[in-house]
């Protein structure tokens, strides 16, 4: 049952930061618009996203109960030493979130728009630059139990260089991951070639903010490049990882869009089985070379299973229904293309 | 400020309005089934306006519970990582089955919301119906987990460890049904009453008054069903605590003596130091009966326990006195409604019979926040009760005053946020939702 247990929280985790991502990254997709396109940017996102957010931030959910249920001691930990960046993504995840509704379902359509409007960008790059950080401290040996001080303790464990790097290539990988899924929306509207030039252009700062995350981490020391290379699966997944970046490209090119997401999502997958694997199932390492093992940590057998049982019988009961949400609405573009005018706001 | 005070006020400025959003968030999709029913019955667009308009607000309510919930699940290490440490994988089980619950209402909404003539419509209206009960099944699941705290379950507690640990035992604990039951029935009457009460006041104003009269007939009904089992429930809540928690119960009372044919103390000021109440109105025997269910059972007193397992007295007491007082004038005003509408149908018109559901806008939350507050700081100073101090929990990071400013800020801006929506909401109500009124001309008829 432990298995399907971890396996849950890594599925969950993984679908987080794509669903998630992706609509964190209209967001910041949204901030860095030209004014001119900010319009119909939106339209597309807000169409593409609006009735599956909720059951998009859903997975956070899910995934902190598993390791507050079945992982006591790496939730607390997490939650003790990196207590402050863990407010500082709770803020972001709250103001977008709250943001997104009341621009969403505000009756009144007025400036008021503009207020909503900028706490949902600023709240979308704030989110996924700490979730980015919060991951970097868990593996990069940053948080140091035995500290003396205040900054040792809850500071350091989580502001360096590595982490903000890796901040920077989670917001980057957002942007992307929502400019491929956002093509699909656009592919009839006269946007779909600055959406394109988008996808290009956010695949670059991926490719060079990942690029800084492996020079920040050979400086602080963290052995990301042997982890990831030393052992057999690492190369695959990294090597998949380039060739189906090249196939997006060519995905796009023909216009097959919904491809282009399946690649995205692929990508990310690639990219966290890269960083989990290697030092799997060790899931926090610690400044003085002890780690926090998923299995060492995990709660009694009997929670494990009541926990496992839940979340399998959660998901069959929730699956369909998930599935029926997403045809149903996925594809809302061309239906309203072709039998009424394209919805507007409310 | 120091960090433990500072944890404990964050924790409950975080529950005080996540209950508040909840439940409107629980009971509001139970409001806009019944509508939408009507609607598919008779098939006034009257009532598809108001179903549209309370589903907007159900959408509000629903993503600000979602976030402060979230929030709520991450504070729960942030601030009481010892707790959490021990107690997550024992009442964790609750929360797991919640994700589940959550989960469903989430999907739920998104077909309400966005189904209008897409779907069949009896199955779109049974979406509308799926958001209530998963919401309902949420709220009552994280209760179970609360009420743990109250009566821990499921678990041997041998030397400091936490052992044979079974979690389905620690769910079904003692104070499960009597705490959920009560919080069930009391979201429905403070819901019903901010509802109806809003609805009053439109209709008082002259404003689609058609509209209007039926949301408040709609809302009054639940809140009056709430109102009236509230003591029932209440009185089961009250039997429970007595026997798991007595001295929760003499805190509630500020009732310092054992005795037997103890009375039931009304109002009065609490001296802790002194160990007496002054100023009570003491009603002889009653309290015996209500807890024990016999006029001369003993009930026991506050000098019973080291007084350092007393929780605060006064609050927990004067609390208590505020939930009664609302809780009474809520039954009142029940049993108003049922005169008027079985006896006296000539007082609906009225103007006081509506604005006495004006008044009673607040009554509800603020019985509800007394009641919580009761349950909570009767708890005291026990985090799992006899099992782990709450001052034991606290995170060892300093600081946290700052956390607690800046959390409350948020909370308060986001309920100021809210109020300006649903204010929005009703004032748009001619040009959105009611088709009867001259300037409606929704822009999106399929929302």
């Amino acid at each position: 049952m432990i298995y399907v247990v971890i396996a849950f929280l890594w599925v969950s985790i993984c679908l987080y930061v794509i669903t998630g991502g992706a609509d964190f990254g209209a967001g910041i997709i949204e901030l860095f618009s030209k004014k001119t396109y900010r319009e119909k940017t939106k339209k597309i996102i807000s169409k593409s996203i609006a009735p599956i957010w909720e059951a998009n931030h859903m997975w956070l959910i899910i995934a902190v109960v598993i390791l507050f249920v079945g992982f006591p001691t790496i939730y607390t930990t997490v939650s003790t030493y990196l207590h402050i960046p863990v407010v500082l993504m709770l803020i972001g995840i709250i103001a977008r979130g709250t943001a997104f509704t009341f621009r969403n379902y505000d009756a009144v359509d007025d400036s008021w728009q503009k207020i909503y409007t900028q706490i949902f960008y600023y709240s979308s790059l704030l989110t996924p630059f700490f979730l980015g950080i919060i991951a970097a401290a868990t593996i990069s040996g940053s948080i140091d139990t035995e500290a003396k001080d205040f900054l040792g303790l809850y500071i350091f464990s989580w502001l360096n260089p590595f982490g903000i790097c890796v901040g920077f290539f989670t917001v980057s990988l957002c942007a992307y991951l929502a400019s491929l899924f956002s093509l699909h929306e656009a592919r009839f509207s006269d946007a779909l070639p600055i959406m394109v030039k988008k996808a290009r252009e956010t695949a670059i700062y991926v490719v060079a903010t990942g690029i800084l995350v492996f020079l920040s981490a050979q400086y602080s020391d963290i052995p990301l490049l042997k982890w990831i290379f030393s052992k057999a699966l690492g190369i695959v997944v990294i090597t998949l990882a380039t060739i189906s970046l090249l196939f997006t490209n060519e995905a796009i090119k023909k216009k097959q869009f919904l491809l282009v997401r399946a690649f995205g999502g692929f990508q990310i997958i690639m990219i966290l089985v890269a960083a989990t694997y290697q030092h799997n199932p060790n899931i926090i390492l610690f400044a003085n070379g002890t780690h926090l093992s998923l299995f060492d940590e995990s709660a009694a057998p009997k929670t494990i299973a009541a926990l496992g049982w839940a979340l399998v019988l959660g998901s069959i009961f929730i699956l369909p229904f998930l599935f029926y949400l997403l045809i149903s609405f996925g594809d809302q573009s061309r239906k309203s293309k072709a039998n009424r005018k394209p919805i507007e706001r409310s | 400020m120091d960090d433990f005070l500072a944890a404990r006020s964050q924790m409950a400025v975080s529950l005080g309005f996540h209950i508040i959003f909840s439940c409107v968030g629980m009971v509001m999709p139970f409001l806009m089934a019944f509508s939408h029913y009507k609607y598919l019955r008779t098939k006034d667009e009257v009532y598809k306006g108001l179903t549209k308009a309370w589903s907007k607000g159900v959408a509000i309510l629903f993503a600000t519970g979602a976030v402060s919930g979230t929030m709520l699940s991450f504070e729960l290490g942030l601030l009481w990582p010892r707790f959490m440490e021990h107690a997550g994988p024992i009442f964790g089980m609750p929360f797991s089955l919640e994700g589940t619950a959550f989960f469903i209402e989430a999907i739920a909404i998104g077909f309400f919301l966005y189904g209008w003539e897409k779907f069949n419509k009896w199955f779109h209206w049974f979406c509308g119906v799926v958001v209530g009960v998963s919401g309902l099944a949420s709220g009552i699941l994280v209760v179970a987990a609360n009420a743990w705290m109250n009566s821990p379950a499921g678990f041997d507690y041998v030397n400091g460890k936490y052992l044979n640990i079974d979690p389905i035992k620690a769910m079904f604990n003692d104070a499960w049904f009597p705490q959920a039951f009560h919080m069930t029935v009391a979201a429905f009457a403070a819901t019903g009453f901010a509802v109806a009460g809003i609805h009053a006041l439109m209709v008082l104003k002259k404003r689609n008054v058609s509209f209007h009269t039926k949301a408040f007939r709609i809302s009054a009904g639940f809140a009056v069903i709430g109102a009236l089992l509230a003591p029932i429930s209440g009185d089961i809540a009250a039997k429970s605590v007595a026997k798991r928690q007595p001295v929760k119960l003499a805190a509630m009372e500020a009732h310092f003596e054992t005795e037997k044919g103890a009375s039931f103390v009304i109002g009065g000021i609490p001296d802790e130091k002194n160990e007496q109440i002054k100023y009570a109105i003491k009603v002889p025997k009653l309290l015996s009966f209500l807890a024990w269910g016999d006029f001369d059972a003993e009930v026991k007193g506050l000098k019973d326990f080291p007084k350092d397992h007393w929780p605060p007295v006064a609050v927990v007491h004067y609390a208590f006195q505020i939930m009664i007082f609302f809780g009474s004038v809520m039954m009142i005003i029940g049993l108003i409604y049922l005169i008027a509408n079985f006896w006296k149908r000539e007082w609906l018109d009225k103007s006081w019979y509506l604005k006495t559901f004006v008044a009673a806008i607040p009554f509800g939350y603020i019985a509800l926040e007394a009641g919580w507050t009761v349950t909570e700081v009767g708890r005291q100073p026990w985090i799992i009760y006899g099992i782990m101090k709450t001052i034991d929990a606290v995170t060892p990071m300093p600081g946290i005053q700052y956390s607690f400013y800046f959390f409350t800020l948020v909370f308060i801006s986001l309920s100021l946020i809210i109020i300006f929506l649903l204010l929005r909401q009703i004032k748009m109500v001619p040009k959105l939702y009611d088709p009867t009124d001259p300037n409606y001309n929704p822009k999106n008829k399929t929302l």
